[in-house]
């Protein structure tokens, strides 16, 4: 009879390749206030958001860690104009981690007093914050919110 | 690969429409077809640019509706989902599968109905277009963009009020030409406005005000590509494709500094090699300027200008007809309107139209140009395309 065996065909999906950090994982992380990376066995750099693979060398060799939750704030805006689900105004921005990473996040920050002198400042994670979903985000939101280290 | 010409194209009014994405569609194939004399037994396949019917209208699969819609027969009939470029990239498939021999004639185009959502959730369906942990944080498709003239205000070390100033003048430059556009949504609107009224409209995402902002928008397009060998059969003036580029961007935080899109550099590139063309080559140019400081951007990642300059150049009017590159004279997405999936085809039809000398007297670009080309961005700069086109072939 032709084919294989099906012991043979479980094993083959059992070793099928797995997502290193999915994003449900991601996010409960984030929640207990964790932002979570993936550092690269073979050349060192971190990933962060998680991908598949490495982003500097496409290694498959990716090890779970733990952010140190400290950057440097690049870029902002304020949000006036939110999609459905969202309360503005806030401020979403990118944070290069320490770790070398760009992360896209929120600011913690009085936007009535916010200037372009904060670019460029330390941030650090204060939270993760929890966003109710909607029938097209599969499942709530958690967002990395940083704040600005006087 | 042969050499593949655009036979005719359509392309309905921009702006508040009642009518559907198959409607829209629809009117346009129906125009492009007319105007190349071809129907039933001519087209092969059909190609069609759409990115939101399943959010606007509940519709899935709108292809081989489209070719049955239009008595095109069982022609195999495909949707290409590229953001704002889906109909670039619609446009550059049809243009690889006739150059490659598969097909002689192909309609390409798009459709796309946004105003029907409201601006709430047609802001969420937009910002879909983003990296999922992007998407999550609740960023716009205008907080993009926003940052990105952060950005550059501290890439280059230009104060950000000023670069607000210099950014106005895509604005001003852009519906100056769409008030003149019959077909463009703001048609006799915004064509005198001045620096101050840009900086003092509605805050939508700073440092981008309402009228640095294309709007929502419902609209059809369409174009027929066919084999250069056979296009004066159908008409005495074919516009021949010199070059196409196609790239992929990621997450902005994965690109880093986005005010240099690597994909844009990537695809912009691609486009002039395969044309055997540079910048200085293009004489009228129709590009994604979803935001003001998109504009300014694109010219810089295409090789118009070098970086951090383009703001510059823009204020001096080396962007506007007469000056070094003119610059959406059809008046672009700010002006004319942006229904994302048919956006792409509204820029080949621009360019046709400018190379014909077929553009209205104030948005014409004087003598007709020869060559011309289009960029379309997708996303936060994850799909581009660029398309050259010219009056005639390819040199060999
Ligand atoms: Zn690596």
């Amino acid at each position: 009879m032709a084919g294989i065996e099906i012991e043979e065909a479980e094993k083959e999906l059992m070793e099928a390749p797995k997502y290193p950090l999915t994003m449900d994982e991601y996010k409960k992380t984030l929640k207990e206030g964790k932002l979570l990376g993936l550092r690269c066995g073979a050349c060192g750099e971190v990933t962060c958001p998680p991908m598949m693979v490495c982003q500097r060398c496409g290694s498959k060799e990716l090890e779970k860690i733990e952010m140190s939750g400290k950057g440097e704030l690049m870029t902002l805006t304020v949000i006036n104009v939110p999609p459905e689900g969202f309360e503005g105004p806030y401020i979403v921005c990118l944070v290069k981690t320490a770790e070398g990473p760009w992360i896209p996040a929120r600011l913690d920050y009085d936007i009535s007093k916010l200037t372009p002198e904060v670019l460029g400042k330390t941030v650090e994670l204060k939270e993760g914050l929890t966003l109710p979903g909607d029938k097209y985000s599969a499942g709530e939101r958690v967002v990395p919110v940083f704040k600005v280290v006087e | 690969m042969r050499d593949v010409a655009v036979i005719g194209v359509g392309h309905t009014k921009f702006g508040k429409s009642e009518k559907g994405n198959i409607e829209l569609f629809a009117e346009a194939a129906i125009q492009a077809m007319e105007e190349a004399g071809v129907g039933k037994g001519d087209i092969e396949a059909l190609f069609v640019g759409n990115c939101l019917g399943g959010m606007a209208e509940g519709v899935a699969n709108i292809a081989p509706f489209l070719a049955w819609e239009l008595n095109l027969g069982t022609i195999p009939a495909t949707r290409f989902e590229g953001a704002c470029a889906s109909a670039t990239v619609a446009f550059r498939d049809a243009y690889m599968w006739v150059a490659s021999g598969a097909y002689d004639m192909v309609l390409a185009g798009g459709t796309e109905r946004t105003l029907v959502m409201g601006t709430p959730f047609a802001t969420r369906t937009f910002a879909m277009g983003s990296d999922r942990f992007e998407s999550q944080t609740g960023l716009t498709f205008p907080g993009v963009f926003a940052m990105a003239a952060v950005l550059y205000s501290k890439v280059h070390g230009i104060p950000l009020d000023k670069l607000r100033e210099k950014m106005a003048h895509v604005s001003i430059k852009n519906h100056k030409h769409g008030a003149i556009n019959p077909k463009a949504q703001f048609y006799k609107k915004y064509g005198n406005l001045k620096v101050e009224d840009v900086l003092n409209s509605p805050m939508i995402a700073y440092p981008l005000t309402l009228l640095d902002c294309c709007p929502f928008s419902d609209g059809g397009t369409a174009a027929i590509l066919c084999s250069a060998d056979i296009a004066r059969k159908f008409t005495d003036e074919p516009i021949y494709v010199l070059g196409t580029g196609q790239a992929s961007g990621g997450p902005l935080g994965r690109q880093e500094d986005y005010t240099k899109f690597p994909a844009r550099v990537a695809s912009a590139r691609m486009a002039f090699k395969q044309a055997g063309l540079s910048p200085k080559d293009i004489q009228v140019l129709e590009a994604h300027d979803c935001f003001t400081i998109a504009e300014i951007i694109l010219l810089e990642c295409c090789g118009f200008f070098d970086w951090g300059t383009a703001a510059d150049a823009t204020e001096e009017g080396q962007t506007d007809i007469g000056g070094v590159i003119p610059t959406n004279p059809s008046g672009g997405l700010l002006g004319k309107g942006h229904p994302v999936g048919a956006t792409g085809v509204s820029q080949i039809y621009a360019i046709v139209e400018q190379l014909l000398g077929k553009a209205v007297k104030g948005n014409q670009v004087d003598p007709v140009p020869e060559i011309g080309m289009t960029d379309n961005l997708g996303g936060d700069g994850a799909t581009l395309a660029h398309v050259i086109l010219g009056r005639s072939r390819r040199k060999k």
